[in-house]
């Protein structure tokens, strides 16, 4: 079996590709949002922290 | 201690009384909700006949037949107990065939054919390489003809 | 009251927890759905009436389980904040609802990819599909909800009661196939009668759905820790925790 007659799915290529595909994105997007959320929580209560400190 | 079983209690008889209301609200839509009627039920007149329904059930084995010269196919939908002829003219999904589901939208005519205007295919919940299917499909071959043998 | 099991409910003991238990949850999920992946295209064998494009049956499935265990579980969170006034009881449902509307949204999306190619057509309104898409309005709904309520009491209380009383779409959903006539077909995999899947295919659907579980669970407990940080920034733990530098 060839790679892109794998890839055809035996014609049901857009049907597959197009469910495995967007779980794997939205999986993928969540992960990365909870990254970029936690950075930019820790920042502001770091910064929280210091404006406190200087009081 | 007893207020946090008070609260339990709270919570548990409003969640049944929830669930009884809507047991009694899905109990009063009944069929309502349902997709398509069966064969059986447009026969006992619980379709809305004059109207567009759906029709669903098992398209019958030996029953496709195709018109000549345009793309109108005609078969008989049945669930084992009614059946009803069904003309549609346009493109069946891939699934559709003889012995398979299917669901078509439309309205009877006067002569008792269900004039389609979409056909859809329902397939069943069961998974298998082909291989098995067809040793499956002997096994109960080879099991009618030693009954009817 | 804090004794053994209760102390676990106050954030401070729950945040370290929760970020020790983060990387066994993601190390098995990836695991599991690396494998589930791998036997999805190169193990399960093509099947004899939908060929290749079954394959979707080992998202779909998974994705459907979880959009509604997720809901199960936080509902049951809800009945723990609403009988102990437990503030992190609510905190829990709050870091499940994203990932639960996001298996919700999943498990439409493969279902519409399924159905075009098989049954003819991207969507039908029958008692599955309209159940599974009142789950998805129910999960954006209650994230709506708390996050317009200010007062976190009751920002939480009211996000508990939405979640009990959408609660009886759960038995709706997955008994739907059963009570009335839909263009869905019925579970495979039948609490009473025997499963006709294939070994391999079934066994590649399970690996999948424990997968998806363990990334549930590390997904949840990663976004509890940053719900529990921004509810408590100002208790003297987490000023010790983040410190000034970042």
């Amino acid at each position: 079996m060839t790679f892109s007659e794998w890839f055809d799915m035996g014609g049901y290529a857009l049907y597959v590709w197009g469910s495995f595909g967007m779980t794997v994105l939205c999986m993928l997007i969540e992960v990365l949002q909870l990254k970029r959320g936690g950075e930019t929580l820790r920042q502001r209560i770091a910064r929280l922290n210091r404006w406190e400190n200087a009081q | 201690m007893k207020a946090r079983q008070q609260r339990l209690m709270l919570i548990l008889i409003a969640l049944a009384a929830l669930g009884l209301a809507t047991y009694l609200v899905l109990n009063a839509l009944g069929g309502n909700l349902s997709y398509f009627f069966s064969p059986t039920e447009v026969i006992e007149g619980k379709a809305p006949t004059d109207r567009i329904f759906r029709l669903g059930g098992m398209v019958q084995a030996d029953s496709v037949a195709r018109a000549e010269g345009d793309l109108t196919v005609t078969f008989t939908v049945t669930d084992h107990h009614k059946s009803i002829p069904v003309a549609y003219t346009g493109i069946l999904p891939d699934l559709f065939a003889e012995g398979q589901g299917m669901i078509a939208q439309g309205k009877m005519n006067a002569d008792g054919v269900f004039i389609a205007d979409e056909v859809l295919a329902k397939h069943d919940e069961n998974y298998m390489p082909p291989e098995v299917a067809a040793a499956m499909d002997a096994g109960q071959k080879a099991k009618l003809q030693s009954t009817t043998n | 009251m804090p004794s053994n099991i209760f102390q676990f409910s106050s954030p401070a003991t729950f945040y370290p927890l929760a970020g020790r238990l983060v990387p066994w949850f993601s190390v098995i999920a990836i695991i599991l759905i690396a494998v589930g992946l791998y036997m999805s295209f190169f193990v399960a064998p093509t099947d004899y009436k939908q060929g290749e494009g079954y394959r979707i049956i080992f998202v779909h499935v998974p994705a459907a389980w979880m959009s509604m265990l997720i809901y199960l579980v936080m509902a049951g969170w809800s009945i723990v904040g609403l009988v102990f006034n437990a503030r992190l009881s609510a905190m829990m449902a709050q870091a499940l609802a994203p990932t639960g509307a996001m298996f919700t949204f999943v498990a439409l999306w493969t279902g519409a990819f399924w159905g075009k190619p098989m049954w003819g057509t991207w969507w039908v309104w029958d008692a599955r599909i309209t159940s599974e898409l009142i789950l998805l309005f129910l999960y954006l709904g209650y994230i709506a909800l708390i996050g317009s309520i200010d007062d976190r009491r009751r920002g939480d209380r009211a996000g508990a009661i939405l979640l009990l009383v959408g609660v009886v779409n759960i038995p709706i959903i997955y008994f739907s196939v059963e009570w009335w006539n839909t263009l869905h077909q019925g579970s495979t995999i039948k609490m009473n009668a025997q499963t006709i899947m294939d070994e391999t295919m079934l066994v590649t659907m399970l690996i999948m759905a424990c997968g998806f579980w363990a990334y549930s669970i590390a997904v949840a407990l990663i976004r509890v820790r940053q719900i529990i940080l921004q509810r408590e920034h100002h208790a003297s733990w987490v000023r010790e925790i983040i410190g000034d530098q970042a």
